[in-house]
């Protein structure tokens, strides 16, 4: 497999969109060729070479092709946005928009990402081994129509909004969210191992919320159904006992979303 | 010389001087049709070889929403609507974005592609006539107007209810000249002001709160003002109980209401391009987005179209004109001065919902809105937007529209004409659809085809004609405006059945031509041409008019804005161009 690797260089005083970073769009170019794409940078474009030091050819396909992202890009947006397969890895951080509507392949960030990882993603893996910011796997602002495929695991914490309008796929988030995790989702699957703060599930009309530790204010609107032990969906295990709710019955579509809520941390409810 | 060119050689579709595919030139002099150039003239002239292509008048859409407070609205609810769907700036363009509610300029850019040169705004709310304008102003490539919304305004329906008639006149003939508007529009009548109430009216003879007037009142007393006016266009009506199961029947019997009624347009301030066909309008009503006013059955479980209920009685009397509103499937923001209508689509989908009360005038409402193949309603309304533009047998009676962006945005209207040409088109939608597409309605047993030269009458010819415009739009007649779209169709060689080149020729226009001057080649915008607004500026009665002028004023108390902040001055329209109309009433 062929391995690009990009090392910032630049100035990234104003972000600076790199929707071009993608396997796809390397694939058969040489570092030359790679260094001369556009990127937006406010309202003028430069070529990649402006920000990084590109070494390595692409691959023959988009399969064939890694990039490596050597260091913290945390200014740099929508990197492997689109991207249908191959693998980038980022070591650092990323900006916002990572991996946004990626449709195959792998995006592995070793650090924290800002807002809006995987947004309205359709397959692939994207894995984020520190923090995330907002809306990871939700919908685009104005719109309730998010994640549809693939999967998002986030080792640390995540913002809020986590999977809004979300209808199919995973997201894992191995830490805590904050607030709307899972709202407005008709379909899919958001497994949290830690705690959420408030308004979980909200006006969910379908789809599988799991919260492994403890949920401030729950949600109204939900009716408990049973007890579960040791969750399992596919590859993904909750072990541990959980009470089973049905909602969000505040809105028309009644009870078609599922909410598995740990009854160890729970007690109360 | 500018406005000055030669068009060679193409299969020329000119309905209202029946010209219908035949080889000709077409000549153009400082923006206007002229049998010939000069020697000279042409040495110094753009020459065009559109040999092997057909060449249409400019075209002309009658019904669309592309200007104003709740296009806006829909705009700003909408950043979904946006960010896939954009355009660059160039060194003559803006940039521009929206899919359904495109920005101002993206809009102008977007209909001239597509062969447009002239669009109606179908509904301007008086209050919000100003802000209409503005965004009229900065719509480049399109020559433009709007219709005011009259239908349910406190003063029109207290002259009726009082039955002080020339007031009524008086009242409209200045709310005209005021606010720089076309012609009537009406929504709903008697409806949307008991929305204000948290109510619809149900039947045409149902009493509206406080003004105790029926939708027949206003339907009756709105088309003989429109007559006793002489507007160039007939009422523009949108009926009551729209998008319900079962409105078919109320839409058929408000187009019963104008049949005594005379159509009798005056002889405005223009001169007259030549046309074979009569260029004027005998009807007295104009039906708009037919599709959306012909729901069959009872419910949303026996949904059918009734289509076929309101084509039947247009197809055998002649005081009908209509629109289509067709639904090309897809993203669509649905907007209108129908505001409990919209509410019942709120109630429906659970999407984002705007609403505005438009005080003493009318209201609104906006809501997002897909439309798919797989859901049984949608599909059929697909099939019934086809069905109203295919079963009425005189094409002369009906124009196309997608009620833009109602039933889809304007720029599906290729895929509108491939339908409406092409069998094998409707068939393999057909086939894509909800099986309720072909249960339902009647299209999938429908084989009329189009020809150029019908298309060019539902999309050109008839618009302009049934909105008086046809002394210099919808025509290549010596005299009229030299707008020109020129489509990579030879009609000598086309092959319905190859439908995906119909839509690509009518997507993107070989060339467009606005007064003589190409504007758009292959999609591209190369010139941005001078555009032109147009009212209806009516005179009357001077007396009357005072009289009604004294009564404005008294009851302004219940308005939030003050009345000399009212009217909307000419510097707000680019080129004012009043028609202008002695009403000698």
């Amino acid at each position: 497999m062929a391995e690009v690797i990009l090392k910032p260089t630049g100035n990234f005083d104003l972000t600076v969109e790199a929707e071009v970073v993608t396997p796809d769009n390397f694939a058969g170019k040489s570092a030359q060729d790679i260094g001369k794409l556009l990127v937006w940078q406010g309202p003028k474009q430069f070529p990649i070479s402006d920000f990084f030091e590109v070494r390595g050819n692409g691959g023959s396909s988009a399969q064939d092709t890694t990039i490596v992202i050597d260091g913290d890009v945390i200014r740099v947006k929508r990197i492997g946005e689109g991207m249908t397969a191959g693998k980038i890895r980022v070591k650092g951080s990323t900006g916002m928009h990572t991996g946004t509507a990626m449709i195959g392949g792998e995006i592995l960030v070793e650090g924290n990402t800002d807002s809006w990882p995987g947004m309205e993603m359709k397959g692939g893996l994207l894995h984020i081994t520190g923090n995330a910011l907002d809306h990871v796997g939700s919908a685009y602002r104005g719109s309730w129509r998010g994640m549809t495929g693939g999967r998002i695991v986030i080792d640390g914490n995540a913002g809020n909004q986590v999977g809004g309008g979300m209808s199919g796929g995973e997201i894992i988030v191995g830490g805590n969210v904050d607030n709307f995790c899972g709202t407005r989702i008709n379909g899919g699957l958001i497994a949290v191992k830690g705690n959420a703060i408030r308004t979980v599930g909200a006006e969910m009309t379908g789809g599988t919320l799991v919260i492994g530790g403890t949920i401030d204010k729950f949600t109204p609107g939900f009716m408990q159904t049973a007890v579960e032990s040791d969750l399992k969906f596919n590859d993904i295990e909750c072990p541990g006992k959980y009470k089973k709710f049905a909602g969000d019955y505040a809105i028309p579509q009644k009870g078609k979303g599922v909410l598995y809520v740990s009854a160890q941390n729970n007690e109360d409810l | 010389m500018a406005g000055t060119i030669a068009i060679k050689n193409g299969h020329v579709f000119d309905p209202l001087n029946e010209i219908k595919g035949d080889r000709m030139d077409i000549y153009i002099r400082n923006g206007k049709v002229v049998t010939e150039l000069s020697a000279a003239e042409l040495k110094d002239a753009k020459e065009i070889d559109a040999s092997g292509k057909t060449v249409m008048p400019g075209g002309v859409d009658s019904h669309s929403h592309v200007a104003g407070a709740k296009v806006n609205v829909g705009r700003m609810m909408r950043p979904e609507d946006h960010y896939k769907f954009y355009q660059k700036k160039t060194p003559l363009t803006h940039s521009g974005c929206g899919y359904s509610v495109p920005s101002v300029y993206l809009g102008g850019y977007e209909y001239s592609k597509m062969g447009y040169t002239t669009v109606f705004e179908a509904a301007v709310p008086p209050m919000e006539a100003r802000h209409t304008h503005e965004e009229m102003r900065s719509t480049p490539m399109i020559d433009m107007g709007g219709y005011l919304v009259l239908g349910n305004n406190w003063f029109l329906m207290r002259y009726l209810k009082e039955g002080d008639i020339e007031k009524a006149a008086a009242y409209i003939a200045w709310m005209m000249r005021t606010h720089k508007t076309y012609g009537i529009k009406c929504v709903n009548p008697a409806g949307v002001e008991n929305w204000g109430w948290g109510e619809n009216v149900n039947s045409l003879d149902q009493a509206n709160i406080h003004f105790e007037v029926t939708p027949e009142d206003i339907i009756k007393g709105l088309t003989e003002l429109n007559e006793m006016l002489g507007f160039s266009m007939p009422l523009h009506l949108h009926a009551n109980n729209l998008g319900h199961p079962g409105c078919w029947e109320i839409t058929r019997d408000s187009l019963k209401i104008p049949k005594s009624i005379k159509a009798k347009p005056k002889d405005p301030n223009v001169e007259w391009a030549e046309t074979k066909v009569n260029p004027k309008r005998h009807e007295s009503v104009y039906l708009t987005h037919c599709q959306f006013n012909a729901f069959g059955g009872t419910s949303w479980r026996d949904f059918e179209s009734g289509v076929k209920g309101i084509t039947d009685y247009v197809n055998s009397h002649e005081h009908v004109v209509m629109d289509s509103g067709c639904v090309p499937f897809g993203d669509a923001t649905v907007m209108t001065g129908d505001g409990p209508a919209i509410h019942d689509l709120y109630v429906l989908t659970g999407n984002k919902w705007s609403n505005t009360d438009v005080e003493c005038e009318c209201g609104s409402g906006v809501l997002p809105f897909t439309y798919l193949k797989s859901n049984p309603v949608h599909s059929v309304q697909w099939a019934m937007g086809l069905e109203v533009l295919l079963y009425v047998k005189d094409a002369w009676k009906s124009i196309m529209t997608t009620d833009s962006p109602n039933g889809g945005p304007f720029i599906k209207y290729p895929q509108v004409i491939a339908w409406l040409m092409s069998n094998k088109a409707r068939q393999d939608t057909l086939n894509e659809c909800h099986k309720w597409a072909n249960d339902r309605a009647g299209l999938a047993s429908e084989t009329r085809e189009m020809t150029l030269n019908e298309i060019a009458i539902v999309t050109r010819a008839n618009a302009a004609r049934t909105i008086g415009l046809s002394h210099s739009k919808g025509s290549l007649g010596i005299g009229a405006d030299g707008d020109v779209a020129i489509y990579d169709i030879n009609p000598a060689k086309l092959e319905v059945s190859d439908y995906e080149s119909i839509i690509r020729a009518f997507e993107n226009a070989a060339y467009t031509v606005k007064g003589g001057e190409v504007v758009c080649q292959k999609g591209e915008i190369v010139a941005i041409p001078e555009k032109k607004t147009y009212y209806t500026d009516i005179t009357v009665n001077a007396e009357e008019e005072k009289k009604m002028i004294d009564d404005v004023k008294n009851w302004f108390k219940y308005y939030t804005i003050g009345f000399s902040n009212y009217p909307t001055p000419e510097k707000y329209l680019a080129n004012p161009t009043p028609i202008k109309i002695d009403a000698e009433v």
